[in-house]
């Protein structure tokens, strides 16, 4: 229909005229194309960011927007990492990072590999693993706070039932050692799959002559798997390990919901302390600061991180 | 004789196939569980739900789904047999509990909030997405790669991080805790994944197809609407379906920035709550029903499921 309109017009118009309706450059088109995709993003992302910069050399508060704004110069940035509660902070989102990745990994890349297998009905199955991935971090979140209740929950008698602990004594929340690993039990239950899903790729990617070759110079089960599956899907593991890296880095809405932080602040990762500093504490200026120094971090090792993939790709 | 008609020496042993079996569907049913618990406390009486030892075994209600959809309050037995006789099986359920329903609760309200955000959302971020990824497949653009990457980086900051300036800056424009507010948002973080999917998608099709349409006297923007968008749709689809799911199942910008009247589901269903604690069969009947679109997408899905999540990177 649109075209149809344009085609109308252009007859009804002038020659030179007409080329311009009709034919607009190759190179119009594409600015024309990109351009609103480009500005929604500057408006959205970027606006944002420059005046989150601004923020953070200054002490405004959000909730008190009459009062004058005082440039700090570097004051934020300075007390923030001389913070003792932002490093805890830091090292606890390390801890969740590292066990998380790892766990994921492992059991991901291993799940891959036995689905590689092709016994009867893997496809099936694969769909059932790959659920829990799918669905959304904070109401899934939510509802294990009902299965990590001490007793009534189901984690919790399951747990007594193997290892025959008293079921009110599995406080998986408000034990201050078990609650890191209660949520780092969630995450790993949720994106297993996505490691699993992105190794499978990597897997099937390998071509079969290799192993051919491999049977013919007689190389053993073990010998193939670390000389051939394993570098060969080692870019796919190190991609699926960039995303999720960056994704828990940022983690919030399961954490939020099942401890908040808490007990104390045990599991506060990151993004809660900035949550608190920033719609509790309301102190905008700084937590702006510390938003930045997460963003350069997260962006900084990313782009390192890239640079290693690529090296491995290459080889 | 060729390998692979005949019997392959790579293919796995019969035994290592059954463990590997085994062992997948094991993970599998461990995994699922946690969902079919929620599916299962959905339909139990309050009582049930938090019994010890956890019932397997139960009477089914749909009580859960009462409370979600109502708000009750309590009062006297006297009160209630003064009352005419129940209207309803929700009702009846209520009053044996000496409550009446108030009113409705705010479940459906929200609900409708997260289908006009999601839609809203994904239909300008695919459309936004669609006409960049054909420029930047088909054009030479300057900075191409620069453009994209900045696209792509987009998506790496915290959304607390972002969320601190839109707010404020929501605040001046009128757009706190507004649909329109949120759709602009969820647009601006799902863009960048269109983007990069849609473009994928579209480098696959051949460029013939729009040089014979403009040989044949079709413009370029009528060969992009005629030859490209009908060949692309299993992509676009794919790809709204990706940007659907992220838009209902985001919970940090929510949280945020709505707290009453675009509020979505997401932050609402965990505030649900009855006398003395979490009301969780009402939970878990509000997580249920805000839970089945995406099992039902994900199952639809599960063929374009790799190059979503890895915006595109990996395509089998």
């Amino acid at each position: 229909m649109l075209n149809r309109t344009a085609d109308n017009v252009a007859r009804a118009t002038p020659e030179p005229l007409a080329k311009k309706i009709r034919g607009i450059s190759d190179k119009g088109l594409a600015w024309l194309f990109i351009s609103p995709t480009i500005l929604l993003l500057l408006a959205i992302n970027i606006f944002p960011l420059f005046w989150a910069i601004y923020l953070s050399f200054t002490n405004y508060r959000a909730n008190r927007p009459n009062e004058v704004v005082k440039n700090l110069g570097l004051a934020n940035y300075r007390r923030i990492l001389g913070d003792q509660d932002i490093w805890i902070a830091m090292q606890t989102t390390a801890h969740f990072v590292f066990w998380t990745i790892l766990l994921q990994t492992v059991i991901g890349f291993t799940l891959a590999w036995l689905i590689d297998r092709k016994f009867r009905g893997h496809a099936f199955w694969t769909t059932i693993i790959l659920v829990p991935m799918m669905l959304s971090p904070a109401v899934v979140g939510n509802f294990w706070r009902f299965l990590y209740e001490p007793q009534i929950g189901l984690f919790a008698y399951a747990v007594s039932f193997v290892t025959g602990i008293p079921p009110t004594n599995v406080q998986m929340l408000s034990n201050v050692e078990l609650a890191p690993w209660a949520i780092i039990i969630v995450d790993t239950w949720m994106w297993t799959p996505y490691v699993m899903l992105i190794c499978l790729a990597g897997l099937r990617s390998i071509p079969e002559y290799i192993y051919e070759a491999a049977e013919v110079d007689r190389a053993s089960n073990w010998r193939q798997f670390w000389s051939i599956t394993l570098p060969m899907a080692l870019p796919f593991i190190m991609l699926a390990v960039l995303f999720r890296g960056i994704e828990n880095f940022k983690m919030f809405d399961m954490v939020n919901l099942l401890t908040g932080g808490g007990p104390g602040s045990t599991t506060e990762v990151a993004s809660i302390t900035l949550k608190r500093q920033a719609f509790e504490s309301w102190r905008t200026g700084y937590s702006s600061a510390f938003a930045i120094i997460l963003f350069v971090a997260v962006f900084g090792l990313a782009n390192i991180y890239v640079k290693a993939l690529n090296k491995v790709k290459q080889r | 004789m060729s390998l692979t008609t005949a019997h392959s020496v790579v293919a796995p042993s019969t035994n290592s196939k059954r463990i590997a079996g085994v062992l997948v569907v094991g993970y599998a049913l461990i995994s699922i569980v946690p969902l079919l618990w929620i599916f299962a406390t959905s339909f139990k009486t309050p009582p049930d739900s938090i019994a010890y030892p956890p019932k397997i075994v139960f009477q089914p209600s749909i009580e859960g789904y009462c409370n979600l959809f109502t708000t009750r309050t309590r009062q006297t037995p006297e009160y209630i047999n003064s009352l005419g006789p129940a209207t309803g099986f929700c009702d009846e359920t209520v009053r044996k509990r000496n409550m009446v329903i108030a009113g409705p609760s705010n479940f459906l309200p929200r609900f409708v909030n997260s289908l006009i955000i999601a839609f809203g959302s994904t239909f300008c971020a695919v459309f936004l997405g669609t006409l960049s990824a054909y420029g930047f497949s088909r054009f030479k653009v300057p900075l191409a790669d620069d453009l994209l990457f900045f696209i792509l980086s987009t998506r790496m900051m915290p959304p607390i991080a972002v969320a601190i300036p839109i707010y404020l800056m929501y605040r001046e424009l009128g757009l706190s805790d507004t649909a329109l507010g949120m759709i602009l948002l969820y647009t601006a973080v799902n863009v960048s994944l269109a983007v990069w999917l849609l473009k994928g998608f579209i480098d696959e099709i051949p460029r013939e197809y729009e040089e014979a349409a403009m040989i044949d006297g079709y413009t370029r923007l009528q060969a992009f609407w005629r030859t490209v968008l009908p060949q692309a749709t299993t992509g676009i689809a794919a790809t709204a379906i990706f940007c659907l799911i992220f838009a209902w199942n985001e919970y940090a910008f929510a949280a945020l920035l709505t707290s009453g009247t675009a509020q979505t589901a997401p932050p609402f269903i965990p505030t649900i709550i009855g006398e003395g604690g979490q009301d969780w069969p009402a939970v878990a009947a509000g997580t249920t029903i805000f839970l089945v679109p995406i099992l039902v997408f994900t199952i639809l899905l599960r063929k374009q499921l790799l190059r979503g999540i890895t915006f595109g990177a990996v395509r089998k």
